[in-house]
C-alpha cells in the first residue's frame, strides 16, 4: 500500500518535470492574525499592486534589521509602488504572544500574520528565516531572496519599482 | 516551476533540499565521542505540487549515518513524509503525513524543526471543516512518526473554534472580538499486560481557550487537562495531569507590554508510554522566557519540564524617539524582559500509604517550589550612525543545573551575561559585524569570552570567524578555545557554506540568515536551495 501511495507521488511529480517555467503562487494555508482571528492565504490582494511575504521570527536578528530598515522609509515606498508587506512570523506558541507588542512597539505599518506551526512556511519551500518573496499584479512569484545583508533594502525597492511598472525581473 | 502542456494546466512544482556533512576530527580536549565512520550527513529534499484544489507532496530524507548530536535512531534512507490534500472552501481532507496544531498546542502539536531532529508528524488522515462564517472544525486520527518508523499508539483528535464576530451579524462590527475553541484528543496503546501496574489502555485530554481582543489590548487563555496516565517519564503515577497558559497584552505605536503565565502539573502526554526524551510527544509545552540567539545567553537555556512547573514572564518594549536626549539622532529601542520558573509546591506521598499512586499532592495550587530557571535582561538597539548600528544585552540567568540537565549532585548556576552586536557598513555591498560576548560565573566552568567577525560582501559572499574561550575554568588544562571559521556564499535561493572548528549547538545567525545547528568539531560542508 504503502509502495502505491509512493508510486502515484513519484509518477504525479513525473508529470509536472515535462515543465515550463512560470512563476509560482501563493498556495491556500490557514495563519492567525494578531488579534487570534482565522486567516486564509488566499486573501493576501493588494488590487493588481505588488506585494511582499517576509518570514520572521521575533528570535531572527536578520529578520528584525530587515523589517525595522524597510519600517524606516516603508510610507515613501508605498507612495511610489502602493506595496503591501505581510510579515509572517513563525514564532511558535512560546513567543506568539509578543509579537503584537513588538510589532506595535516597533510601530510596523505591516499585515501581520502568525504561522505558529511553519505550515506556509513549509508550503513555500522556506529553508530558514528571514526569506522575503515578492508578487506581481498576477499574485506570482518573481523575486525572493532568503538572507539580508546590510543594506539589502535598496535592491528590494527596486524590484518593487519595476514590478509596479509591470516590468519583467530577472 | 508549472508544468504547463498545449494550454492545459499540470499544475506547479516546488521545493527545497538541505544537506549538512561533516567530516569528525578525533579530540580528546572536548571529550567528543570517537566517530568510526569519521564522516556524518544529514540531508532531505522536500517536493510540493499544487494543482487548483489539489496538492501532493514528499520528503526523503538521508542520515548516512546521522551527525553527531542526533539521535542514533535516524538512520538510513527513506520517504517517511508524503501527503495528498484536497481543498475547496469550506472542506480540507489530506491523506498520509500532516502537521497539525490544536490552540497552543497544550493538547496536540505535530510539528519538525529539521535542524534539531524533531519530527513528530501524525501519519493518517486530516479533515479541516468551514462549515459556516465563524466556525472552524478540524479532525485527526493517525500513528505518530518514531525517528524513521511509527509508534504504536493511535491518536484521535478534533478541534473547534468560534469566531462570534464573524457567526453574529450584529457583532461583526464591534470593537471586541471573541474566538472561543476546544479540543479533546485520545490515544489508544494496548496494555500488554507484561508491566507491573493495570494501565489505562484509552488516555483521554481536553482543552478550552478563550481569545478576546479589544483594541490596544489582547487576553488570552488555555487549560487543558488529562486523565490519569502512567508512563516512563511521570514514574508510572495514576495522578491526572493539567496545563494552565494564560497571556495578556496591550501595544500602542512606540509601546508594548506582555505578561503571560503558565502552569503545568502531570502533562507530559505521549502516544507510547515508554517512550522517552523527542521520542512520540502528542503534545507541546512552550517555555516562557525568553528565546535567544547568541551563543552565550543560550549557554544554560530553560527547558520546560513536562512533569510540573509553574512561572511567568513580563516583557516590555519601548521606542525612543529620534531627536530626544536618549534617543540621539536617529531613535532608539529597548526590550526588558523577566522570566521565573519554579517547580510546583508539593508533597511526595509515602508509598506505603498511597494506594491510589498518585505519586504527590500539591500543597498550594499556585505555590511555587524550587526555582528551577530565571533570567532578567535588557537590550538596547540603536543605530549609531548612517553606517553603524549596535545591538546591547545584559542578562542575568539562574539555572538550576540538577533539575534541567537531571545531575542530582550540581548546584544552581548564576551567571551575568554581556553582548554586543555591531554593524558597520562601509558601502552599499562591504559590511563588517563583530558579535562580542562574555558570561561570568563562579559555578560549573567558569567565565567565557566570545567573539566573532564576519565580513560580508553582499549579496553573495561571506566569512566569518569565531573564538569561544572558556579563560575562568578552575582547571587551567580545561581552558579550551572552540575556533571555527566560515565562508559562504549564495546565488539566489542556493546557498554553499564550509566551515572548520568547533561549534556548539544552538540557533546560530551567520550569513544573514538564522539556522538550528547541531554541535560540530571538524570540516562542516551545507548545502541550501530552495526551488
Amino acid at each position: 500500500m504503502k509502495k502505491i501511495f509512493s508510486l502515484c507521488l513519484i509518477l504525479l511529480f513525473a508529470g509536472g518535470i515535462y515543465a515550463q517555467q512560470k512563476p509560482q503562487k501563493v498556495p491556500p494555508v490557514d495563519l492567525k492574525t494578531m488579534d487570534g482571528k482565522a486567516f486564509n492565504t488566499k486573501d493576501i490582494k493588494n488590487d493588481g499592486k505588488p506585494i511582499v511575504i517576509s518570514f520572521w521570527a521575533t528570535w531572527c536578528g536578520p529578520c528584525k534589521k530587515e523589517l525595522n530598515g524597510i519600517s524606516e522609509n516603508f510610507d515613501d515606498w508605498v507612495k511610489q509602488t502602493g506595496v503591501k508587506l505581510y510579515a509572517v512570523s513563525i514564532d511558535d506558541s512560546r513567543n506568539s504572544s509578543k509579537v503584537a507588542p513588538y510589532v506595535n512597539g516597533q510601530g510596523w505599518d505591516y499585515t501581520v500574520l502568525l504561522d505558529e506551526n511553519s505550515d506556509l512556511k513549509r508550503a513555500m519551500n522556506v529553508n530558514n528565516v528571514p526569506h522575503t518573496f515578492v508578487l506581481n499584479a498576477a499574485g506570482e512569484i518573481v523575486w525572493q531572496n532568503n538572507n539580508y545583508t546590510e543594506g539589502s533594502e535598496a535592491k528590494l525597492l527596486e524590484i518593487l519599482k519595476k514590478v509596479a511598472k509591470g516590468e519583467k525581473i530577472e | 516551476m508549472i508544468a504547463q502542456n498545449s494550454g492545459t494546466n499540470l499544475g506547479e512544482i516546488h521545493g527545497n533540499f538541505q544537506m549538512d556533512m561533516q567530516y569528525y576530527n578525533p579530540d580528546s580536549t572536548i571529550k567528543a565521542p570517537p566517530v568510526p565512520e569519521k564522516t556524518g550527513m544529514n540531508g532531505f529534499l522536500n517536493l510540493n505540487y499544487t494543482r487548483d484544489k489539489f496538492s501532493a507532496g514528499l520528503r526523503y530524507e538521508s542520515y548516512l549515518s546521522a551527525l553527531q548530536g542526533f539521535d542514533p535512531r535516524y538512520k538510513g534512507s527513506g520517504i517517511l513524509y508524503r501527503y495528498v490534500s484536497y481543498t475547496s472552501d469550506e472542506l480540507q481532507v489530506t491523506v498520509g503525513s500532516f502537521y497539525e496544531q490544536f490552540g497552543n498546542g497544550l493538547i496536540l502539536r505535530a510539528y519538525e524543526d529539521r535542524g534539531l531532529g524533531y519530527d513528530n508528524a501524525l501519519e493518517g488522515l486530516r479533515v479541516k471543516l468551514h462549515p459556516y462564517k465563524g466556525i472552524y472544525i478540524k479532525g485527526v486520527y493517525g500513528l505518530q512518526r518514531s525517528f524513521m518508523t511509527y509508534g504504536p499508539g493511535t491518536v484521535r483528535g478534533v478541534d473547534a473554534e468560534i469566531n462570534f464576530n464573524e457567526l453574529f451579524e450584529k457583532l461583526t462590527n464591534k470593537k471586541t472580538n471573541v474566538i472561543l475553541g476546544g479540543g479533546f484528543v485520545s490515544k489508544f496503546q494496548a496494555d500488554a499486560g507484561t508491566g507491573a501496574y493495570i494501565v489505562p489502555q484509552n488516555v483521554g485530554a481536553w482543552a478550552e481557550r478563550l481569545n478576546i481582543h479589544r483594541g490596544k489590548v489582547n487576553i488570552q487563555a488555555e487549560y487543558a487537562y488529562k486523565i490519569n496516565d502512567p508512563s516512563f517519564t511521570n514514574g508510572y503515577i495514576y495522578k491526572p495531569g493539567e496545563a494552565l497558559f494564560v497571556s495578556a497584552s496591550y501595544s500602542q505605536k512606540g509601546f508594548g507590554f506582555s505578561l503571560s503565565g503558565k502552569r503545568i502539573d502531570n502533562m507530559d502526554f505521549r502516544s507510547d508510554r515508554s517512550a522517552s526524551l523527542n521520542n512520540l510527544e502528542i503534545n507541546y509545552l512552550p517555555c516562557l522566557t525568553r528565546q535567544y540567539t547568541y551563543s552565550m545567553l543560550t549557554f544554560y537555556p530553560d527547558a520546560t519540564q513536562n512533569t510540573g512547573e509553574i512561572g511567568y514572564q513580563a516583557e516590555m518594549t519601548y521606542k525612543i524617539k529620534k531627536g530626544t536626549l536618549l534617543g540621539g539622532e536617529y531613535g532608539a529601542n529597548v526590550l526588558i524582559n523577566f522570566a521565573t520558573v519554579s517547580g510546583l509546591d508539593t508533597n511526595r506521598l509515602n508509598p506505603a500509604s498511597d494506594s491510589a499512586r498518585k505519586g504527590y499532592s500539591n500543597k498550594s495550587y499556585f505555590g511555587f517550589g524550587q526555582k528551577y530557571f530565571e533570567d532578567f535582561n535588557i537590550e538596547i538597539d540603536k543605530k549609531l550612525s548612517q553606517h553603524c548600528k549596535l545591538i546591547a544585552i545584559y542578562s542575568y540567568q539562574t539555572y538550576n543545573k540538577a533539575v534541567l540537565q537531571g545531575e542530582p549532585s550540581d548546584h544552581t548556576i548564576y551567571s551575568q551575561i554581556g553582548v554586543a552586536d555591531i554593524v558597520y557598513r562601509f558601502t552599499d555591498t562591504l559590511s563588517i559585524r563583530f558579535e562580542l560576548e562574555h558570561l561570568y560565573t563562579k559555578q560549573d566552568m567558569g567565565a567565557w569570552a566570545s567573539g566573532l567577525v564576519e565580513f560580508t560582501v553582499a549579496p553573495k559572499w561571506f566569512v566569518a570567524a569565531s573564538d569561544q574561550w572558556n579563560y575562568g575554568n578552575a582547571d587551567p588544562t580545561a581552558r579550551i578555545h572552540y575556533y571555527n571559521g566560515t565562508i559562504g556564499y549564495i546565488r539566489k535561493t542556493n546557498r554553499y557554506q564550509i566551515s572548520y572548528g568547533k561549534q556548539r549547538a544552538g540557533i546560530y545567525c551567520v550569513g544573514g540568515v538564522c539556522r538550528t545547528v547541531p554541535a560540530s568539531n571538524g570540516l562542516t560542508l551545507t548545502l541550501i536551495s530552495s526551488f
